[in-house]
């Protein structure tokens, strides 16, 4: 793994999204080149950085569900008593990643109705499987000698669970949230097609009135906020795995 | 005591342990020594039951070993593995604190004893108890795994190739703490290897397993002087059988009367190191003197190859 951005880069970019959500008319000059002569080149329609508050919101509530069902089931299916469960369970998280965001949005409309609800399955479901894979992976190649020691020095299934397996195996479970995270962050932008706030707004008023400052706002948050949390997670990660 | 009475262990309808029966003494050191595959391991593990037996039975003290559960008879048993299988997300003070913590010893209990096992192993508890187990080198590890072991004060310590990832100097010395250790714990240690020199080293009683099977069951010197079949005879190797016989006493046992040129050797020295001393130095005889430097005789080469001989 790499040591991330350096630091002054990464508070720069923070500083830099910061300043530019909180007051983004100061960016009105930059962006102004990109539109046509009357066309507003900051988004007017809303304030962008409440939008990026649903945004993100919509995106942690999505992972944080996907995480408690993904790691639980790769929990189960990697016990003795779940294995035979492991191939269904993989079937049903690959069809998740699978199946496209925008036909889960189709199909959850309908049922669901217009807004972030149906956002919120799309990115749950895509979310799902490279927690999965990841836990699994975790949870399965523990070093056997430090195992065989758990069992040896008497700890029931659950101890060994809690206070060997689960702690060993979590920064390659955060790798797969990390991931789950990056990608919903730009999936989540979809969800505005059915009415969600999200930055995906932004970009779609942008597409809509042919104003590429708007969309390149919409994105460039969108990115900035992907980099900025890809960044902190792996620095979490890289704390729990020097010590193991 | 520990009896092991008929047990069998079956995988796949193929006995891996067959029908094995011997009884280790309180307060002694048996060694099971055996070829990969022989069923020695699996033995081993099934005493604390990380292996559950298909027949026979195994008493501890005179309580069969399946009158409590796994877990519970797993926190009154050490166990030492190869590779020392430390937690490498624990300090080495959690680490040797794990089966009193499990116990629910208070604090202040867990905390003396992890020091008293750290000095005993010659680790500065202030030094070692902080760090993590990837920060010690291979003999430090070992040591913290041992020491982990024995943190509950079990009566009973069974050894997996405890020292089979050392450096031959390293596993001299340790193969030396754990004598002491065990005379200042009195524990029962059952050990598993397939270096013939550490179980001579080692063992009150060697059992030698093949195929599953207890070929033999008896102190050292039997070993040596009644093979029970061609292969305990192959193991211990035909050409090495005087030697092995002088490494088992020591020059103390061998005194004669009388003086001689050269420097001294302690008593406790083995005679087969006091029998090399000679051939390397030339002599035919060499002073013996106690612990403290007292003379009380001394060894002659004809004596110790008199004692060398079937």
């Amino acid at each position: 793994m790499s040591k991330g951005i350096p630091h002054v880069l990464r508070a720069g970019l923070l500083a830099l999204l910061l300043a530019f959500l909180l007051t983004p008319q100061t960016f009105e000059p930059l962006l102004k080149p990109l539109v046509q002569a009357n066309a507003p080149a900051i988004y007017n329609q809303g304030s962008l950085l409440s939008l990026t508050i649903q945004h993100l919101t919509i995106v942690l509530v999505a992972t944080l569900a996907a995480t408690i069902v993904a790691v639980s089931l790769a929990i189960l299916v990697s016990r003795p008593i779940g294995a035979e469960f492991l191939p269904l369970s993989r079937s049903l998280v690959n069809i998740g990643q699978t199946f496209p965001p925008v036909a889960v949005l189709a199909l959850a409309v309908p049922v669901l109705g217009f807004g972030e609800k149906p956002t919120l399955v799309a990115l749950f479901l895509y979310g799902l499987l490279p927690i999965f894979e990841n836990t699994l992976t975790g949870l399965t190649t523990l070093p056997p000698a430090v195992m065989e020691a758990a069992r040896g020095t008497g700890m029931t299934g659950l101890q060994r669970l809690l206070k060997i397996e689960v702690p060993l195996a979590m920064p390659v479970i955060l790798a797969g949230i990390r991931l789950s995270v990056v990608i919903s962050l730009a999936t989540a932008t979809i969800g505005s097609t059915v009415a969600a706030k999200t930055l995906g707004e932004v970009i779609i008023a942008g597409l809509q009135t042919n104003n590429l400052a708007f969309v390149l706002q919409g994105g460039l948050i969108v990115g900035a906020l992907a980099m900025l949390i890809y960044d902190g997670l792996s620095a979490v990660e890289q704390r729990l795995s020097t010590r193991a | 005591m520990i009896e092991i009475e008929s047990v069998s262990k079956l995988y796949d309808g193929r006995p891996v342990v067959d029908d094995v029966s011997m009884v280790v003494e309180p307060r002694s050191i048996a060694v099971i020594v055996g070829t990969s595959g022989s069923g020695k391991t699996t033995l081993l593990r099934m005493i604390n039951r990380l292996v559950e037996g298909d027949a026979g039975a195994i008493r501890l003290d005179g309580a069969d070993n399946r009158s409590i559960a796994g877990y519970e008879l797993r926190r009154r048993i050490g166990y030492a593995i190869q590779g020392h299988g430390l937690f490498p997300h624990k300090t080495v003070a959690d680490n040797i604190a794990t089966v009193p913590t499990l116990l629910g010893w208070d604090r202040p209990r867990v905390n003396d004893k992890v020091r008293e096992l750290l000095s005993l192993f010659q680790l500065d508890p202030d030094v070692f108890g902080t760090r993590y187990p990837h920060e010690l080198s291979g003999g430090e590890q070992q040591r913290v795994g041992v020491a982990r072991a024995l943190a509950a004060e079990p009566n009973v310590l069974l050894m997996d190739e405890p020292f089979g990832a050392l450096d031959p100097i390293i596993r001299a010395k340790a193969q030396e703490d754990l004598l002491a250790i065990q005379k200042h714990f009195s524990t029962t240690i059952i050990l598993v290897t397939h270096d013939m020199e550490e179980a001579f080293r080692l063992a009150d009683k060697i059992a030698v397993m093949d195929g599953g099977r207890l070929l033999q069951y008896g102190r050292p010197d039997e070993l040596i002087r009644q093979p029970a079949t061609p292969f305990v005879e192959a193991l211990i190797g035909a050409s090495e059988r005087p030697f092995r016989i002088l490494s088992l006493k020591t020059v103390g046992e061998a005194v004669e009367p009388g003086g001689a040129d050269g420097p001294p050797l302690p008593e406790q020295t083995s005679q087969k190191d006091a029998l090399a001393q000679m051939m390397w130095t030339g002599r035919h005889a060499m002073p013996v003197v106690t612990a403290e430097g007292n003379p009380i005789g001394r060894v002659t080469l004809d004596g110790l190859m008199k004692r060398a001989e079937a």
